[in-house]
């Protein structure tokens, strides 16, 4: 091949490996913000935690950080509804949430991240795994595991997602939350015990990412910032609330990025995601697959 | 109080506070007070949108990085006297709040705050690929050697430029809170609908606050480069300034001028006070999102909040 093709051609499968993670890790904003309307700005802060319990148990045990982080997940599942009880009691019960359920999510994201520095001070952290260092080749075309592996289970993590919200009654109880709460309260279900467990497995899925994002690159708290513009670009992007419009916004801001830094360096990767938010919300605020 | 006797009492106060602290022989304090009264014009600032018209601006890091970095631009083209950098650096930052503003307040609340987040990821991302004014490394702004009015360094001088800049900026916010403007902006902040069908110029206004409310935080940060003489992206976009610029009026109260006044000498001086005696940055930053978060859940009024309160108990 000759040396810009394969230059294009790694360029695109690098962006669809990160998109496939951008995906798991946009997901938990997919259903917060846009089924829920629970703006949690903080869920950069829950996958970041994700990445450093994945890396405590393996720098201490050797254990594979996503094996980990799915086993662990039932912890994030219970912090997302300790958290969203707090939010609904303070904030969404009093009809404050626009504005003071906001500043709370954003304490919550700052606090996390100055904890982590505080414990684990700003070096940055990495894990050790079987395929870390392994990347297949095929003439030029390069596929590092390290990249592959997480983009595989998040993939699958979101179509189990979308299947659980489709086919269990749980799950089309979320969906009709994020349509009508009114008449769900009508058919006698509880919408805030559906939202709480709801906020749960975002927040679940949050933890999940995080253990991906350590297996892709070495983490340091203060990385979440740059997760907040991302998960809300490839939210909006999608359209409000739709799991396969997130997919593939996902895939289309990881091409977008991976391109990016490919031709024009990546120190300008990082604008990507929010150039991509701005204009979206600029001129097509419904998104891809919008309603 | 009219507006004209409220800017009179406000700039004759600021002189006078400015001209009296230059007997403090303490070179300390006037470093610790520029960072203060930055507080308290970035309070003052968030507030007249975020308190007076709900609306939060996650970017005021962005539109502070704007004015210090339009005084940089200025520094390295012509090294333009002072005055005009503050007044380049306000135009400048207000020009930015304009066009987010137009481009995502038709939308719900929410978008405009997330939008306010990646400006100041955009920004930063370009002014760190800038070479002109420093990237990623930073660049020098060095203090003129002679300072004007008979003041002995060139801190002095800042420091009075920050009192007063104080002053402007709670002149121009208990301006709008009172006038018609300021009505408008609360029948906003209440209920937006009702607000538009009672014929409130929703957008205007919302853009209008926007505006001004950028403009001051771009102020706040024309004499920053001056301040630290080196200015880098990651101290010009600090995220200290957008949680704070937030947590500030929320502790002092929202709900007028004095508020954020009030929770920016508090908060600030706190901040000060941890430094000297730990110096420690990370803890002030726990302090800050703590109290934050303890605030906006247990009093959702703030301190002001807790004195209308009182003040209604006692009129009973």
């Amino acid at each position: 091949m000759e040396g810009s093709t394969a230059l294009v051609v790694n360029a695109i499968i690098a962006g669809l490996l990160l998109g496939g993670f951008y995906a798991a890790v946009s997901l938990g904003i997919s259903i917060s913000f846009g089924m829920l309307d629970v703006v949690n700005i903080a869920h950069p802060a829950f996958i970041i935690l994700g990445s450093y319990v994945a890396y405590i148990v393996n720098d201490r045990f050797g254990l594979d950080p996503i094996v980990v982080s799915l086993v662990l997940s039932p912890l994030f599942f219970a912090l997302g509804m300790a958290l969203y009880r707090v939010y609904y009691i303070c904030f969404e019960k009093r009809g404050q949430e626009s504005l003071r359920g906001l500043a709370f999510f954003f304490g919550i994201l700052f606090i996390t991240e100055v904890t982590l520095v505080l414990i684990f001070g700003v070096d940055y952290r990495m894990v050790s795994t079987a395929y870390g260092d392994v990347t297949w080749r095929a003439g030029d075309v390069d596929l590092p595991m390290r990249l592959f592996v997480p983009f595989v289970v998040s993939l699958a993590m979101v179509i189990g997602v979308q299947l659980f919200l489709t086919h269990t009654f749980f799950g089309r109880a979320v969906l009709a939350v994020a349509q009508d709460q009114l008449a769900l309260r009508l058919m006698g279900v509880n919408p805030v015990r559906v939202k709480e467990l709801a906020f749960a497995l975002s927040i679940a899925t949050a933890g999940v990412a995080g253990a991906f994002l350590i297996v892709i690159q070495p983490v340091q708290p203060s990385i979440g910032r740059e997760y907040i513009g991302l998960v809300f670009a490839v939210c909006v992007l999608g359209g409000m609330g739709s799991i396969w419009g997130t997919l593939i916004g996902a895939l289309v801001l990881g091409l977008a990025e991976s391109f990016t830094s490919t031709f024009f360096g990546p120190s300008w990767a990082p604008a990507v995601s929010f150039g991509l938010l701005l204009a979206t919300l600029a001129f097509r605020p419904s998104g891809l697959l919008g309603r | 109080m009219s507006n004209r006797s409220f800017a009179l009492v406000a700039f004759a106060f600021a002189v006078a506070f400015a001209a009296a602290s230059q007997l403090i022989p303490n070179e300390y304090f006037f470093t610790a007070a520029y960072t203060v009264l930055q507080f308290v014009i970035l309070a003052t600032a968030w507030n007249i949108l975020g308190g007076y018209t709900g609306y939060v601006n996650f970017g005021s890091a962005a539109f502070f990085a704007i004015g210090a970095y339009s005084t940089v631009v200025l520094y390295n083209a012509f090294k333009a006297p002072l005055p005009v950098m503050i007044v380049a650096g306000t135009l400048v930052a207000g020009l930015a709040g304009l066009g987010l503003g137009y481009l995502t307040l038709r939308l719900r609340g929410v978008f405009f705050a997330i939008a306010s987040l990646a400006l100041s990821v955009v920004l930063f991302t370009f002014i760190v690929n800038w070479d002109y004014v420093g990237g990623a490394r930073g660049a020098y702004v060095l203090q003129p050697r002679e300072v004007p009015f008979g003041l002995p360094r060139y801190i002095h001088l800042l420091y009075v430029v920050m009192v007063l800049q104080a002053a402007v900026a709670l002149v121009v916010a208990r301006a709008i809170e009172k006038s018609t403007i300021g009505r408008g902006l609360a029948a906003i902040r209440d209920d937006e609908l009702a607000a538009e069908c009672s014929g409130v110029p929703t957008l205007r206004l919302k853009i209008f606050s926007t505006m001004v409310s950028c403009a001051l935080m771009g102020m706040a940060g024309t004499t920053f480069p001056y301040y630290l003489s080196f200015i880098e992206p990651s101290s010009a976009f600090s995220l200290s300034y957008a949680v704070n610029s937030i947590a500030m009026p929320l502790i002092g109260g929202m709900m007028s001028w004095i508020g954020p006044l009030i929770g920016a000498i508090l908060l600030g001086s706190v901040q000060q006070l941890v430094q000297v005696m730990f110096s420690l940055g990370a803890w002030n930053l726990l302090i800050v999102g703590a109290l934050l978060v303890l605030f906006v859940t247990l009093a959702p009024n703030g301190i002001m909040g807790w004195v209308e309160t009182w003040r209604r108990r006692k009129g009973h």
